[in-house]
Order: C-alpha cells, then sequence, then structure tokens
C-alpha cells in the first residue's frame, strides 16, 4: 500500500490567509520547469480526492473554522505539509490581533517547508521528504482532534 | 406564480472552491444559466496589517508591506517609500530612481504573464497557462540573480534602494527582455488568432466606460474600458518621466480588451527596462541616502502596481513607529466592478469575468465590520452608523 501510495500522492491546496506567494510557488512548482508531476504529485481541486494538504498562510480567526470543517471531509490517510514562514512560525505577522496560527497548534503536521516563500525546489524536497515517511511506513495517526 | 416571484438559485462558489487560489467567497444569482446578481464576502485573507504596522518601525514596516501581496511585492513598498520619502521631503538619488524602476517594471511583466496564464486556466485551455508560466520562470531567475530573491526582492528602502545594479546585472537583464519579446508576439498570436478563445473572451464581462468610472476602477482594467489614467503618466514618481514609453489603451471593456492591454503593456515594460538600465551604465554616485530620523507629519504615496493605484498614507508623530498607516490596493475597486460585469453573462464566463480584473484578495482585505454576534454589516448600515457617529461626534464639539 505505501509503496503504491509514495508514488502518486494527490496534494489539495489550502490557502489559510497567506500572502500568495507561497500559493503562486506551489503552482510554479507544476509547471513545466520543476513539473513535479514526474513525481506523481497532482494538485485536485477538493480534499475529498486528495493524500496530502499543502497548507500556507497565518491561519486567521475566519478561516480556523473552515479548516476544521474541510479537514473532516478528508480521506484516511491524509498527510499534511505546512509551507512557508507563516504556516510555521506566523512570520511578520505574529502579534497580529486576528491571527489564530501557526498550523501546528490545531492540527498535525507532518512535514515543514520554511522559507518566505520557500524556492519551488525547497517544495519539490518537501514533497520527497513525504514521500519517505511514507515509504518507511510511517503510520499516520489521523489529524489532531479539533 | 406570479412573475416578480421567478426562481432564482444561488450558486455559492468558495470559500475553498476548485476554481479559486485564493479563498473568498462569491454568491452567485442565477436564473437558468444567465448571472443576475453576485454578492462577495471577503475576509479569509485579512491579517490585520495596518495594525501590525504601528508596532513596527519605519523600516521593518516595508517587510511587512512587501507581505501583503506576494505577486505585486514590490508595489506596496514602493508606494510606502514613496509616502514616506513625502513625509519628510527626502529625495532620492539618481542611481536609485532608475534602480527602482526597474523592480517595478520587471514585477509588472511576471505579473502580467501570471495573469495570462490564470486566464487561460479559467477558459480551459491549460496550454496558455503552461506556456505563459514557462516563460514567467526566466524573469524570476533574473530577479533571483540581481535582486536576491524570487519574489519578495526587498530592493525599497527609505531613501534609496538596497542593492546596486552593476553594467554585468544590468546586460542580463536586458538580454532576458530580450527573449522575452518574440515569446510575447507568439503568446498574443495564441489569443489572437484562436477564434474559440477570441470568441469566449469577447463576450465576457463588458464592463463600458461609464460604468468603469462609476465602480472607480484603477489600472489595466480602467484603460481596457477606454480611462486613460496611469499613475506613471499622470503623477511620475521615480525614473518615469525620464524614459520614453506610451500608456496602452483600449476601448471596448471587454476581456480580450483587458488581455490585449497587458500584453501591451508587458511591452512597454520590457521597453522602460531597457532604457533604464542604459541610463544606469552611465550614471555614478550612491543607491541612497542617510536617513537620521523620520520628522513629524503626514505623507502619500502611490504606484501604478500591475493591477492598478497603490494608495499608501502615513502619518508620523515623531518617533521610531508611524502613527498610523493606510493602505488601499488596486483590486478594492476592480473586484466591486464584477458586480456589474458578471450580470447577464452566463455561469461559466462568471468565473472568466471575475479572473479577469486580475483580482488580488490578499491585497483587497483591510478591514471588514461586523457586530458582535459576527453579522456583516451591509454599505448602508455602515453609512448610517458613520453618520451616527459624526452626529455624536458633532453634539459632543458643541458643547
Ligand atoms: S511565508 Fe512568506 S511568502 Fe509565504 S505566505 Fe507567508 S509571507 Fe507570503
Amino acid at each position: 500500500m505505501s509503496k503504491v501510495f509514495a508514488k502518486s500522492i494527490w496534494v489539495y491546496h489550502f490557502a489559510a490567509s497567506p500572502c500568495n506567494n507561497c500559493d503562486i510557488e506551489i503552482l510554479d512548482t507544476l509547471t513545466p520547469k520543476f513539473d513535479a508531476e514526474r513525481f506523481g504529485v497532482k494538485l485536485v481541486g477538493s480534499i475529498r480526492h486528495a493524500d496530502c494538504m499543502l497548507i500556507t498562510g497565518a491561519l486567521n480567526s475566519k478561516v480556523l473554522p473552515r479548516l476544521k470543517r474541510i479537514l473532516k471531509q478528508a480521506p484516511e490517510p491524509f498527510f499534511v505539509i505546512a509551507i512557508g514562514t507563516c504556516a510555521l512560525d506566523l512570520g511578520v505577522f505574529r502579534g497580529s490581533y486576528n491571527v489564530v496560527g501557526p498550523v501546528d497548534k490545531h492540527i498535525k503536521v507532518d512535514v515543514y517547508v520554511p522559507g518566505c516563500p520557500p524556492k519551488p525546489e525547497a517544495m519539490l524536497a518537501g514533497v520527497v521528504k513525504l514521500k519517505e515517511k511514507v515509504l518507511a511506513g510511517e503510520k499516520k495517526k489521523g489529524v489532531k482532534k479539533l | 406564480m406570479s412573475k416578480e416571484k421567478k426562481k432564482v438559485t444561488e450558486i455559492p462558489i468558495g470559500p475553498y472552491h476548485p476554481l479559486q487560489e485564493e479563498p473568498e467567497f462569491f454568491r452567485l444569482q442565477v436564473e437558468g444559466e444567465k448571472v443576475v446578481g453576485l454578492e462577495i464576502e471577503l475576509g479569509y485573507n485579512h491579517r490585520g496589517i495596518e495594525k501590525l504596522s504601528e508596532s513596527k518601525s519605519f523600516d521593518q514596516i516595508l517587510f511587512l508591506v512587501e507581505r501583503i501581496c506576494g505577486i505585486c511585492s514590490t508595489s506596496h513598498p514602493f508606494a510606502y517609500v514613496n509616502a514616506v520619502e513625502d513625509l519628510a521631503g527626502f529625495k532620492i538619488p539618481e542611481k536609485a530612481k532608475y534602480i527602482r524602476t526597474i523592480v517595478g517594471e520587471m514585477e509588472r511583466i511576471h505579473s502580467h504573464l501570471l495573469w495570462l496564464g490564470l486566464a487561460g486556466h479559467f477558459l480551459g485551455y491549460n496550454t496558455v497557462w503552461m506556456w505563459s508560466w514557462k516563460y514567467r520562470e526566466p524573469l524570476l531567475e533574473i530577479c533571483e540573480k540581481v535582486f536576491g530573491n524570487r519574489q519578495h526582492y526587498a530592493m525599497m528602502k527609505i531613501g534609496g534602494v538596497r542593492r546596486d545594479i552593476d553594467i554585468s546585472k544590468g546586460n542580463l537583464i536586458k538580454k532576458g527582455m530580450e527573449d522575452l519579446l518574440p515569446k510575447l508576439d507568439m503568446l498574443q498570436k495564441a489569443v489572437e488568432d484562436d477564434p474559440v478563445i477570441r470568441a469566449r473572451l469577447k463576450i465576457a464581462g463588458t464592463l463600458p466606460k461609464k460604468e468603469a468610472r462609476e465602480y472607480c476602477v484603477v489600472g489595466p482594467t480602467a484603460r481596457a474600458s477606454g480611462i486613460n489614467i496611469d499613475i506613471r503618466k499622470d503623477d511620475p514618481y521615480a525614473a518615469y518621466d525620464l524614459v520614453n514609453w506610451d500608456v496602452s489603451l483600449r476601448k471596448e471593456g471587454d476581456v480580450y480588451a483587458k488581455t490585449m492591454v497587458r500584453l501591451e503593456e508587458m511591452r512597454q515594460s520590457a521597453k522602460i527596462i531597457k532604457q533604464c538600465v542604459d541610463k544606469l551604465s552611465g550614471l555614478k554616485g550612491d543607491i541612497d541616502i542617510d536617513i537620521k530620523e523620520i520628522p513629524e507629519g503626514e505623507g502619500i504615496g502611490r504606484h501604478e502596481a500591475p493591477r492598478g493605484e497603490v494608495f499608501h498614507y502615513v502619518k508620523s508623530h515623531g518617533g521610531s513607529v508611524p502613527y498610523r498607516h493606510k493602505v488601499k490596493a488596486p483590486s478594492y475597486a476592480n473586484v466591486l466592478s464584477d458586480e456589474f460585469a458578471v450580470i447577464g453573462g452566463t455561469i461559466p464566463d462568471a468565473a472568466l469575468t471575475l479572473a479577469a480584473v486580475d483580482p488580488c484578495y490578499c491585497c483587497t482585505e483591510r478591514m471588514q465590520a461586523t457586530d458582535e454576534k459576527g453579522r456583516k454589516y451591509s454599505p448602508k448600515e455602515l453609512i448610517k452608523l458613520s453618520q451616527e457617529k459624526t452626529e455624536e461626534i458633532r453634539k459632543k464639539q458643541a458643547k
């Protein structure tokens, strides 16, 4: 199972109040130069079809309930990759009245990709890391209960 | 059933929808296939930047405003430095002017290419998406080599710029521009010659000049409707009055016109950049001035971002942090014009129309007023609230 799984990780992109740049770089990773699809990574429109969620941004109070709701629809096993400094530790938005992140305060994160924005190469490295984790047979305990 | 009670179906788009890159919520009201109304709800990207900025020093704010928006990541710092320099009356060196212009225009090109790609994607024509993003990549590489990062370059600085562009880097930029032009021609042909794309773009999302004025749209959205506004020409800053270029203008107001305006703008940007690099190579001197303190006062700064006019207002009471910092982004005006442009079109065209103004919700979301229960105020209620408050203040002052 894990071998097959690692060969076709379908990702769903969730923008939790980012500055957009990480999101653009995620799309960039899919375009001809970096071509993430050669690793079997495919961007899908709904979390119900996905194996993994790429989450960017500082997570504000309006997005949090939506994030919880969307995560309930995720199939098992499900992985989360947090992308960008915002998602990791809020970056410049630390201290804002509307920001409730960082992301791993609320959900379990499997792979962290730092950078503001991380380069597409770094994102690919993140995906590869996830593949390694899956291949090593790491059991997913499910997303942290919200 | 009486005629007035015609069934209106509501289609929710968002906040997390396969169609969108950013979270935003549209309520599309349709009768059959025809769109009859649109409601926009925002706030999924609000990060309280104006408030945060009051707790950061003038230099730190540059990095904060840069992160308002990732696509046009130099336009907010550009407007902000303009505002602070207006406040303090600083004059920046000639060299910094040219470098700033180069950064601004490089960004315009890669942002427009990005839009073109997304427009292709919304049309269901992913080849255009892949192509234009492929041609965007060399530009980002140049940005990385010359400015230090693919995006978020942090080139702006109050009183100048952070990094110099020497001759070898200048040549790199120039070569990049020359490589780009034939590709722009190709992309233009792809849009112009394809009868399906043409037909699709021509009928979607028309915004006539009168309505464009009423909605106060800015940037390429306005210029595609025949309104000749461009801050770079109307109120020149940096080196825009020292180089030769034209404003690209169209009359039709449909998505096709918006595409053509943006394609033409990219060519003009390449022209500006080449001239700036040439002039820069003959210049000597500093790239910034020494700044000891920011005096008391207020100032405004504007910049023509890829999406239109960015406006920053900074008020200082002396000291190291501003007293008030106000940001107005171009999409704020442009997004609202969708309310008019989608009506009468079909549902698939609505998606394209919404994308055609090149909306950037990260820029737009400055504030939203809600009551204690989290209910949004309507515009009318907001006006009423504001009038009541004014009345209150008036009474207080009269006492
Ligand atoms: S990490 Fe940086 S680039 Fe990414 S969303 Fe946050 S501010 Fe933007």
